[in-house]
């Protein structure tokens, strides 16, 4: 097995690639070129720092507690994420938090119950990181999503208030939309791996010299835990949302304009 | 005090907001369960406040709405539902959801026949074609009289019309005044800024200025 390894000076002759982005940007006048390389910049020195801080955590020697302590850092970090992203969602870190925790707790459940993996720092940590960031956008979406639809419909949905119909039937048909909103995007990639693009898991693991047929395995694995997480995560922040937008006598909880 | 079990609706010390001006302010008030109450006032005299109110859309800061003498504010989420279905409410924009006008009927009451739903559609002077027919694709007023056919639904006993004519042509707005006049067995309580028009459907006019109630109408 032949394992890809970069150096330094791969690391350098790499970063061509984002000077020949500048002179674009720079010759275009884009006015990117500054942010360009700040996130070049940035990217280089995050994922340097995670590295370091993965290395102890995904060492065999060391106790799952660093693994956990890891998790839940991610977790609160998704949860302000989602709450800087979609600021006009009341509640949005807290919703997120808990939505992230439960697509988590259900998908390495599932995963790690049935030993698909073993429950290794090594294996938890980026299979964590794949539920909590796919959770993430599907969650930030569907929280805008449901708060727009709250927002917009509100004639439509106290018209079925109004005809004795109860909070949840008179937003059902918003809510679902939202999640559709939400879930399609992932629906529509899975449906679309392997012809259209290839996976980052298995094109990692290719590049890192495992066998082509075990990296399918492992990538058609990450792909029902990424949908089984989206669709865990988006159902808990709706159920949370929909609490806090009505009553619990079946009005919306704040009064019109 | 007043025996408030006789009558519909009772008012007392109703206030709604305050910060920084109050949309209802020290409402006393009386509204029965029969004939047609108008609610006449300008705009932002509380006329829409009010009617949210009695369909426990809303909730007041202060005082109490009773309903055949029952505080709103402390019925059940259940009885809040039969509430909202004795009494009903159509609103001055019409909403209906997407689907046809048979699918729209049927949000009152998912058991609704199609005999039933034509002769509701015949109540609001709607061919029985318009069944079929796309309610998003309807005019303003073919909307609102599918909302009014929608509220009858409920079979309620008094209906809030919040303004329903006030964007109307004046065709749709003699076709829903001639349903009001036509079912003179649902109670109405009709908000409008139009005096005229409350000259000819009520029995009794009530008026709002600046969140209160200047007068009555008692001696209607």
């Amino acid at each position: 097995m032949t394992h890809v390894q970069i150096g330094l000076g791969g690391l350098a002759i790499s970063s061509v690639l984002v000077g020949v982005a500048l002179v674009l940007s720079l010759v275009r006048q884009l006015g990117v070129a500054r942010d360009l390389l700040t996130a070049a910049l940035r990217a280089l020195v995050q994922l340097l720092v995670v590295g370091a801080a993965l290395a102890l955590v995904v060492d065999d020697n060391d106790p799952l507690l660093y693994t956990w302590i890891w998790l839940v850092a991610m977790v609160l970090f998704a949860g302000w994420t989602v709450k800087r992203r979609a600021p006009e969602v009341p509640n949005a870190a807290l919703l997120g938090v808990l939505s992230f925790t439960a697509s988590a707790a259900v998908t390495l459940g599932v995963l790690f119950g049935f030993g698909v993996f073993d429950p290794t720092g090594r294996a938890i940590v980026p299979i964590a990181g794949m539920t909590v960031g796919n959770s993430m956008t599907a969650t930030v979406l569907a929280a805008r999503r449901i708060v727009r639809e709250s927002v917009e419909h509100r004639p439509l949905i106290e018209a079925r208030l109004a005809l004795g119909l109860s909070a949840d039937e008179a937003f059902a048909p918003h809510l679902r939309e939202a999640l559709r909103t939400a879930l399609i995007p992932s629906i529509e990639s899975t449906k679309a791996v392997g012809i259209v693009f290839l996976p980052g898991a298995m094109t990692g693991l290719i590049l890192a010299g495992v066998d082509p047929v075990d990296a399918v395995r492992v990538q058609v694995a990450v792909m029902y835990l990424v949908l089984g997480s989206i669709a865990t995560s988006t159902s808990v922040v709706a159920l949370g949302l929909t609490r806090g937008l009505f009553t619990s006598d079946h009005r919306m909880a704040t009064r019109s304009s | 005090m007043q025996d408030i079990a006789s009558e519909g609706f009772v008012l007392a010390g109703v206030e709604v907001g305050g910060d920084p001006v109050a949309r209802l302010s020290g409402v006393d008030l009386s509204l029965p369960a029969h004939g047609v109450t108008a609610l006449v006032g300008r705009s932002g005299a509380g006329k829409s406040t009010l009617l949210r109110l009695l369909n426990r859309l809303d909730g007041p800061d202060r005082g109490a709405v009773y309903w055949r003498g029952r505080d709103l504010s402390t019925l059940s989420p259940d009885d809040i539902r039969r509430h909202r279905r004795r009494v009903g409410m159509v609103f001055q924009r019409p909403a209906v959801s997407p689907g046809s006008v048979l699918d729209n009927l049927r949000i009152a009451d998912r058991h609704l026949t199609n005999d039933r739903a034509r002769a509701l559609l015949d109540q609001v002077a709607l061919g029985v074609d318009f069944l079929d027919r796309d309610a998003s694709a309807l005019s303003g007023g073919e909307q609102q009289r599918v909302c009014l056919a929608r509220t009858l639904a409920t079979n309620p006993e008094l209906v809030l019309a919040d303004e329903p004519t006030a964007s109307l042509d004046p065709e749709a707005v003699a076709a829903i005044e001639a349903t009001v006049r036509r079912l003179r067995d649902v109670a109405w309580i009709w908000v409008t800024h139009d005096a005229e028009q409350a000259g000819r459907l009520a029995d009794r006019v009530v008026r709002l200025e600046g969140g209160r109630v200047i007068d009555a109408g008692n001696g209607q």
